[in-house]
């Protein structure tokens, strides 16, 4: 066991700093825009409806309500919401698969550090004193946090995610006819569904735990081509973790919001081809 | 470029303030330098570590305007002249004098990582062969100066003075150096857990920040550190398999 040095020096109080840059300014804007992210999925996820869009022909699904196990439109795996399902319980077919990319982001590497700073000032940035009331720092060393350790489970799931995604977008460029055949063509609903997937893949194959897996884990990697070559792809969006996590953050709850606007009629979506 | 003011912490142990000096700075200087004119002119006593002026000895670690930095690597035109340059010591360990603070925390901490464990020779000559490839992830943790920013400005030292159960992001680079060799066979993963307390970092990437070597320590040490604690402590389904797995 290691010891303690002392005297050390006294703690600094909470936001207390030398430093004379705006450090306020980075977790002001990860807790505004993880904020502004978790109250529109929530509210999203709990409406249940105009998640689909139709029109034109078109099959929009929004990511928020993909796969749809149980529901009312044509793409629920198991047809409608099920008869014993407690009549007191709200039901949104997002509410049953949410959880997963949830909990991916939750316990991603990035994130954790990012709303540790944002949200619980543990500390608000670098060399600014924390709050005075938290005397027993535990860190991920314990309960609850070191659940996070789950991550790589979230992983798997979310890999089986990118799958399902990217047949949604690819059947959102097919479109209906009259009388009930399908063509290919594009709508700017298509484009925003396959930049969905893009970004999404960019954050989830950048992924810490990825990179462990597909190379990191070993001594030797010159023997292992296939190993190498995956660790350099990995190693190559890991170093933009940051960037994908905001951008594909942004871009699903728009794809959401996009294919909602269309849905209701706000907004028409355009063909172009 | 004129007369600049510095605020420079003066004291020892818990006693301490900030004293107002005025020295002529001129272009290329860096913080060291003026310090260094502080001394000559107006503070024969102030303490100060330094040696080799050039960032590869990780002597002159200190907090410029609050930031941890090396001093001999800061140019004065990279700081804000207008106002007073504040310079203080680290705050994760206690402090001597002035400028001075006892890192000897850091020698014992180092101590107890396994050391170097190399596997049997490969060659008929009794040497060892290694692939550049492979040994090219280890080179990077092996720029490290030993200057201590990356243990001052972790939260974990620097606030919640938890010395005794962490070891700090310096350490955990000199373990990846050693669990990432391709020569190494000795398993670290136990100590990391128990003893070296990994745990506890959060990832906030400070040390990342401030790190003068530029070694990316949270994305290329400490989480692939992290990852082979899961793997043999933290995965019941790699569990799982080693039980079942032949032998």
């Amino acid at each position: 066991m290691l010891q303690t040095p002392v005297p050390l020096p006294q703690p600094r109080k909470f936001g207390e700093s030398n430093r004379q840059d705006a450090w306020w300014l980075q977790p002001i804007v990860v807790f505004l825009g993880l904020s502004a992210f978790i109250v529109y999925s929530t509210w999203a996820a709990f409406q249940g409806t105009d998640y689909l869009f139709t029109g034109g022909g078109a099959d929009y699904l929004s990511p928020f309500y993909s796969p749809e196990i149980f529901g009312d439109s044509g793409h629920a795996i198991f047809g409608p919401k099920p008869e014993i399902w407690p009549a007191w319980l709200p039901f949104s077919p997002a509410l049953l698969i949410l959880w997963a990319p949830g909990g991916f982001r939750f316990t991603c590497y990035y994130y954790r550090g990012a709303y540790y700073k944002a949200f619980w000032a543990d500390p608000s940035n670098c060399s600014v004193g924390e709050p005075k009331a938290r005397s027993c720092y535990r860190g991920e060393n314990s309960l609850p946090l070191i659940l996070q350790n789950i991550h790589r489970y979230f992983l798997y799931i979310a890999l089986g995610f990118i799958v399902l995604l990217a047949w949604d977008a690819w059947k959102a460029m097919w479109f209906e006819d009259a009388s009930g055949v399908e063509h290919f063509g594009i709508g700017v609903g298509s484009i925003v569904l396959t930049i969905n997937v893009f970004l999404l893949s960019g954050y989830t194959f950048g992924c810490h735990v990825l990179r462990h897996m597909v190379g990191g884990k070993f001594k030797t990697i010159s023997d292992k081509p296939a190993h190498k070559k995956a660790y350099e792809c990995v190693t190559c969006l890991n170093k933009r973790h940051m960037l994908f996590a905001w951008l594909s953050l942004f871009w699903v709850g728009f794809t959401d919001f996009y294919v909602r606007m269309c849905a209701t009629g706000s907004w028409t979506d355009w063909r172009i081809f | 470029m004129g007369q600049v003011t510095f605020k420079i912490w003066r004291g020892e142990g818990d006693e301490g303030h900030f004293e107002e000096y005025q020295t002529e700075v001129s272009e290329g200087m860096v913080v060291l330098d003026a310090i260094h004119a502080i001394q000559s002119d107006d503070a024969s006593d102030l303490a100060v570590r330094w040696n080799c002026k050039a960032g590869k000895c990780g002597s002159c670690s200190a907090e410029i305007n609050g930031m941890p930095k090396l001093m001999c690597m800061t140019r004065l035109s990279s700081l804000d002249l207008d106002n007073p340059i504040i310079i203080e010591p680290m705050k994760a360990f206690p402090l001597m004098k002035d400028l001075v603070t006892d890192v000897s925390w850091n020698y014992e901490a180092k101590k107890s990582i396994k050391p170097f464990k190399p596997c049997k020779p490969d060659a008929p000559d009794g040497t060892w062969r290694m692939q550049q490839e492979d040994v090219e992830r280890a080179q990077e943790f092996r720029k490290c100066i030993e200057c201590y920013l990356c243990q001052n400005v972790c939260h974990v030292l620097r606030d919640h003075h938890d010395h005794a159960e962490y070891i700090g992001p310096a350490f955990l680079v000199k373990t990846a150096a050693f669990e990432m060799h391709p020569l190494d066979e000795e398993n670290r993963t136990l100590d990391l857990k128990d003893e070296q307390g990994i745990g506890y970092c959060n990832i906030t990437k400070c040390c990342t920040k401030v790190c003068p070597e530029h070694i990316t320590i949270t994305d290329n040490a400490i989480i692939p550190l992290k990852e082979r604690v899961v793997d043999e402590f933290y995965d019941p389904l790699k569990k799982l398999f080693r039980i079942f797995k032949p032998k």
